[in-house]
């Protein structure tokens, strides 16, 4: 083989290095990166939305600030993820007592169609006292929504009826409205409890 | 496919009268711990759950519910994909392989009860009849728990 042969040899395997090399960064960091799945919800002194309480009382991401809180989203036609986060958090509700006594628990409804105020106002009822059932018009349910990242669709099931993908997971904030980590649906109480103290202590070292 | 033609032979089979415990199995299947959440009038659709245990030899499979309490009973299955979004949907006939059990729990699958006749009244009860591949039923009664409940024992 020629020296100019090797030449040429070395030369292509160097590019096809580099072409290599230039693709993964593309596809990696590059422009072709795709967009992160999962981001982080917005801390809630950036949210924008306005809702109704089971109370009847006008809320918003401003109503929670200087409590921890934990937000989750769902809705009461939901025969299986919704009754079961109520009933998980109303059992870490009942696990940590009066050590969350001032945390705002929140139960979004992603339905607000069949989810008036008064069938949200029944279904929390059922549940841990705390948990508090929020409904705002199908504009403001999408501006929460985006701030915390989550997702929802109605998926039709035949006939007039639909369920409702949603995203499943318990946020958490802290008592100045910065994000604090989720909970995954149906997580065990084991893991669940101790993330909820870890909130409820970062929130007393601010308020320290 | 196999369940288009699995549809039409039992069809068949139902209009020409042919014995439909043919293969033995469904016998063999034992509930345990069956349980469904109270409901909110009948305007929601209800869910059952419990453990089916195959006590026998043979794979016995699971193709169909009924009951007086809901028009369109059937088995649906919860999943939560990477980015915490759940969804619901049906998922069929549900094997149990031999010697093993399959259990219907919250998160995972569960007895969707549609159109509800009634309510689900706490305390009450409910005759749910489960039929197999073989043709064989069983009817289990479902205690109805409070609405919060978590599992069986509420």
């Amino acid at each position: 083989m020629s020296r100019r042969t090797l030449l040429a040899y070395g030369a292509a395997i160097a590019g096809v290095a580099a072409l290599a090399l230039f693709i993964g960064w593309w596809q990696v960091d590059g422009p072709g990166a795709p967009e992160p799945v999962a981001q982080r919800p917005l801390p809630l002194t950036q949210m924008d939305f306005q809702m109704t309480d089971q109370g009847g009382e006008t809320v918003g991401p401003a109503s929670l600030l200087g409590n921890p809180s934990m937000v989750f989203f769902g809705f009461t036609y939901c025969p299986d993820v919704c009754p079961t986060t109520l009933s998980d958090i109303s059992g870490w509700l009942d696990d940590l007592g009066d050590d969350v006594a001032d945390m705002n628990v929140v139960f979004i409804t992603v339905d607000p169609k069949r989810d008036t105020v008064a069938a949200m106002a029944e279904y929390v009822s059922y549940f841990h006292p705390a948990i508090q059932g929020w409904r705002g018009s199908q504009d403001q349910t999408m501006r929460a929504a985006e701030g915390f990242r989550a997702s929802y669709e109605k998926v039709a099931t035949g006939g007039d009826d639909y369920t409702m993908n949603h995203t499943a997971s318990v946020f958490m904030f802290d008592a100045e409205g910065q994000f604090a980590g989720t909970i995954d649906y149906h997580e065990p109480r084991e893991f669940a409890v101790p993330k909820i103290r870890r909130v409820l202590a970062r929130t007393e070292e601010e308020t320290s | 496919m196999n369940s288009t033609v699995a549809a039409i032979a039992l069809a068949f089979s139902a209009i020409v009268g042919l014995p439909t415990t043919s293969s033995a199995g469904s016998e063999d299947i034992v509930v345990d711990d069956a349980w469904a959440r109270a409901s909110i009038g009948i305007n929601r659709p209800g869910a059952a759950y419990m453990t089916l245990r195959n006590t026998g030899t043979d794979p016995v499979t699971l193709v169909g519910l009924e009951t007086p309490l809901a028009m369109m009973p059937d088995i649906h299955e919860t999943k939560t994909d990477a980015n915490g979004v759940s969804s619901m949907g049906p998922v069929g006939e549900i094997t149990i392989p031999a010697g093993e059990s399959v259990s219907l729990e919250p998160g995972g699958m569960h007895a969707m009860l549609m159109r509800l006749q009634t309510k689900m009244v706490e305390g009450e009860t409910f005759p749910l009849t489960l039929t197999f591949a073989d043709g064989g039923t069983l009817t289990v009664d479902v205690p109805i728990l409070g609405i919060a409940a978590r599992g069986p024992e509420g």
